[in-house]
């Protein structure tokens, strides 16, 4: 089995391991960083759970090699909510029952995040088209629009 | 006394910092992974599986067949004892002589990890003798269809009837018959969390751990106390964060019991996590009907008789231990349920196929018969060339005709079906909706709205399983403690899976104990911590927990209302608790806190009347018993726009008015609704298990089996009716009745119905679901001739 040595930085720390080539970015946070925030949720790259950012840039960590990783800053759940950038998300999720089982949030959280640090004017269809790659079985979507759209209007009074 | 207010779920906080524990978040000291070996094919004869190579793989611990596991877990069998016609098949935890289905499992490697473990499953040598394949339901009861089990040789596991004298004579008379083929495509739940569990045995003190993604723990540790020879009380099963269930886990699954077999053969713990693909395969899956209906209308348009002839394709077996037939059993029970119709008949086939496992998934029965029935409905109406909700008032039952037993048999209680029309056609005036189809019609496309009025069976009591034989409660229990702090701690045996009964049952004894729920610690989901309960199925867990709840702690109340009466020496019927503090009820003025109170009662019981002992805790238990079930009812409404040109159905617009009595938290109650629907609105145009001839499963990923985004669900409009005022009286517990089953119950037939309407200035017609863009486009060039 190949082995190579990868050296990144998670939740802004410096990581350096030795992985199988062959082993994803998500079992890598999960299984050697601990990181269970991250979930697996179809393992290929379509319901949204494994989502993290990878240099700012939201990203499938299930259908990405650890190994690709080399060299760059991965950023999970974990990391985004030590620091208090998913916090208004977070209350916002809260006030609207934006989730139930829990299972996909992470991800939706993530792909949240990412697009109100685009744009914290969102249209409502806006939102729908930057969760469409995410998957939510328990909420019906509206009240994750609602919370996102909320968090939205929240950052816009907090000023730029 | 419980108010209703819309709190958050207590595990939300930690979920949305990505601190959820589910069972792959977790591991036990010592713990390996598995991986199955999974037929390929639909139906073989095994011939050999052998497994050398595989054992020998660096990383591999052992390698299993049903050989290895036979002498340490039981076949097993879905039976029911009402149901003596009933043919279940003997299952295996790993497959023995024959596969059944694709997905089915051959044989388990454990190792120190899933990808060792993967390569092992590559490296197992197998053959087998390919058998004829049964995969859909009209081939399995056609005259040279192959046979799954000598003991089904027409393949009916189970055929079922409900009738009243004269259908048959009524139809003959009828002036009207309208008749249709519904058609409905195999689904399965998809929580998100893929199944899971870790089991951990000790062969030391001959103890089962696990650790499941469950909806039923309790349940579990009946079935696994019964296949592996293990007594009950030594066995703890613990629910940690379930990613969503929706039926699915809900059940004893071969695979899960096969991995908890294994872990008492090696003497160390197991965790099994399911990927995707083997999810889609081996969850269990429901809804693939075939349902031949007609309904009989008199010259003066009055409904007159109904007929209902329903095939159901299960899978190779009845599951273990809740059996496969519960949709037919459904729709023989709510078919026409909202509607006064003279004579019936429902008849249904359950028919084994060599497709994936079926059972229960959030709904049960209840879509197939709604779409049925309220298809019909509105075929009629446009037939009659009535209109369609005032068809329906003429014909729906009235709540002041008080409890009607139907032509079917079962007798229900009185459901506001009309009261609901009425709040619904008040928010969203048919007018309205008519104006909005004119327009769109008027610009060439095709558009429609539709309604579909539905009931909703929850809460079941003991009848079925209890007589049933199935080791199953329909009892929930609530064990309460005051802590020296004031606070309380609650252990319930509901199980949470996001639906938020746990928030709820906390609600119930914080409101009833008179204390802020943050003073409120619960602990649910623990075999070993609660009483034996139910858990969650059939939108029962705050009927049978909310109630026990409401018991505990009003008995926990009086205690301390008791024991601070003796310190305060007066009366304490002139006392009370409100927000952690004893009062005085006539003025609220504070005479002490309840932390002061637990700190006489925990540390100083000296300082109490000579000889009392405080009780400090008190449990309660609870499983409604004076009826099959408690129902609830709505009406939904779809609206919809159909490109002609490309097939394409959009959703418009959504709404639900709904009936389910008292509400402890708004909050669920409307996600419970939305969700549902989600699932329905999913069912009527996306959704389908899609198999070949030869039993392969085409649609294995979620590439494929397309479950509805953001992109496609439109924001749902609710209505509720209010409560009676019967919940106010604080000394009544109060009367909850499930709202899980209502999204899923109606949401298919209206979308259908809505379709239907766009189509019919075409002459088309579609009663086969999912809507996809090909049937619509069929349904159109049908017309067309």
């Amino acid at each position: 089995m190949t082995h190579v040595s990868i050296d990144l930085t998670v939740n802004g720390r410096a990581v350096r391991e030795t992985v199988q080539a062959r082993m994803t970015l998500v079992d890598f946070v999960r299984e050697r960083l601990d990181l269970t925030g991250t979930h697996v949720g179809c393992a290929h790259g379509v319901c949204g759970a494994c989502l993290v950012l990878i240099d700012g840039v939201a990203a499938r960590s299930c259908v990405m090699l650890a190994a690709s990783a080399d060299g760059r800053a991965v950023e999970t759940i974990e990391g985004l909510s030590e620091r208090g950038a998913t916090r208004n998300l977070a209350e916002a999720f809260t006030r609207h029952g934006g989730l139930q089982c829990g299972f996909c949030t992470p991800g939706i959280l993530v792909a949240a995040h990412a697009l109100l640090a685009e744009t914290t004017r969102p249209t409502r269809d806006g939102i729908r088209e930057a969760l469409a790659g995410h998957i939510c079985r328990c909420t019906g979507y509206e009240p994750i629009v609602d919370a996102v759209a909320d968090a939205a209007a929240g950052r816009q009074d907090a000023g730029p | 006394m419980t108010g209703s207010r819309a709190v958050p779920g207590l595990r939300w906080p930690r979920l949305l910092a990505g601190r959820g524990r589910y069972v792959g978040d977790l591991a036990v000291r010592g713990m390996r992974e598995v991986a199955f070996l999974r037929s390929p094919f639909a139906h073989a004869t095994i011939r050999t599986i052998d497994c050398a190579a595989a054992r020998g793989l660096p990383g591999i611990d052992a390698v299993l067949t049903h050989a290895d596991l036979a002498h340490v877990v039981r076949p097993f069998r879905g039976t029911n004892a009402l149901f003596e016609t009933l043919v279940a098949p003997e299952q295996t935890a790993l497959a023995s002589s024959h596969v059944r289905h694709v997905g089915e499992p051959m044989a388990l490697v454990v190792g120190d990890s899933r990808a060792a473990c993967e390569d092992a499953v590559e490296a197992i040598e197998w053959d087998v003798d390919p058998l004829p394949v049964v995969s859909d339901p009209e081939r399995a009861v056609s005259a040279d269809a192959p046979c799954l089990h000598v003991a089904a040789p027409d393949n009916v596991c189970l055929a079922m009837e409900a009738s009243s004298a004269g259908v048959d004579e009524t139809f003959a008379t009828a002036e009207t018959i309208i008749d249709a083929t519904f058609r409905f495509a195999r689904h399965t739940g998809v929580p998100m969390e893929p199944r899971s569990l870790i089991a951990s045995f000790d062969p030391s003190d001959g103890a089962l751990s696990v650790l499941h993604s469950h909806q039923c723990p309790a349940a579990m540790q009946q079935a696994f106390a019964a296949l592996l020879d293990l007594p009950a009380h030594r066995i703890d099963i613990t629910c940690p964060d379930v990613g969503g269930a929706f039926g699915i886990k809900q059940q004893l699954y071969a695979d899960e019991l096969a991995v908890v077999a294994t872990s008492i053969l090696l003497g160390r713990p197991l965790r099994f996590l399911a990927d995707r693909l083997e999810s889609m395969a081996s969850d269990i899956q429901a809804r693939h009907h075939v349902v031949y209906a007609r309904l009989g209308a008199a010259s003066d348009g009055s409904l007159v008789a109904l007929d209902v002839d329903d095939l159901l394709a299960i899978g190779p077996y009845s599951q273990y231990p809740r059996t496969s037939v519960g949709e037919g059993r459904a729709l023989l029970t709510c078919t026409a349920a909202p509607y006064r119709v003279p004579e019936a008949r429902a008849r249904s086939r359950a028919v084994f196929t060599n497709l994936g496992m079926a059972g229960h998934y959030r709904g049960v029965g209840h879509p197939i018969a709604t779409a049925v029935t309220e298809g019909l409905m509105e075929e009629a109406a446009r037939r009659l060339g009535v209109d369609r909700l005032a068809f329906r008032r003429r014909h729906l039952r009235s709540v002041d005709d008080g409890p009607q037993r139907t032509a079917l048999g079962p007798t229900f209680e009185p459901l506001r079906y009309a009261a609901c029309l009425d709040a619904l056609a008040a928010a969203i005036p048919t007018s309205d909706l008519e104006v909005w189809r004119d327009r769109v019609r008027a610009s060439g496309a095709l558009a429609g709205f539709g309604y579909a009025v539905f009931i909703e069976m929850t809460a079941r009591g003991p009848a079925f399983y209890g007589d049933g034989g199935a080791e199953i409660s329909t009892r929930d229990g609530c064990f309460v403690r005051l802590e020296p702090s004031g606070a309380v701690r609650v252990n319930a045996s509901v199980t949470e899976q996001g639906q938020g009964v746990e928030t709820a049952v906390a609600q119930v004894v914080a409101d009833t104990v008179g204390i802020a729920l943050s003073d409120v610690a619960i602990v649910t989901g623990e075999t070993a911590n609660t009483t034996h309960g139910g858990g969650t199925w059939a939108s029962r867990s705050l009927a049978s927990g909310g109630h026990a709840a409401f018991q505990a702690a009003r008995t926990l109340r009086a205690e301390i209302l008791s024991l601070a009466a003796a310190l305060l020496q007066c009366g304490p019927e002139t006392l009370d608790i409100i927000g952690g503090s004893i009062v005085d009820r006539d003025d609220s003025n504070e005479r002490m806190t309840l932390k002061q109170l637990a700190a006489v009662c925990h540390f100083r019981p000296h300082q109490l009347p000579a000889g009392r002992q405080p009780a400090l805790e008190a449990v309660a238990s609870f499983g409604p018993t004076d009826a099959p079930f408690r129902a609830g009812c709505g009406v939904q409404l779809s609206a919809v726009e159909v490109d002609p040109d490309t097939g394409v159905v959009r959703l418009v617009r959504h709404a639900v008015a709904h009936d389910c009595g008292a509400i402890a938290n708004p909050l669920f109650v409307d996600g419970q609704l939305k969700g549902g629907i989600a699932q329905g609105l999913g069912a009527a145009l996306w959704e389908e298990l899609v198999y070949d001839d030869q039993g392969q499963l085409l649609s294995g990923s979620l590439a494929d089996y397309k479950v509805p985004t953001a992109l496609e669900i439109p924001d749902i409009q609710i209505v509720h009716l209010p409560a009676g005022a019967a919940e106010e009286d604080p000394d009544t517990p109060p009367r909850f009745v499930g709202v899980g089953e209502a999204g899923t119950a109606g949401a298919p037939a209206a979308v259908m119905n809505a379709i239907n309407d766009a189509l019919a200035p075409r002459g088309a017609k579609l009663f086969q679901m999912p809507a996809t863009p090909e049937r619509v486009l069929q349904a159109l060039g049908a017309a067309r001739g």
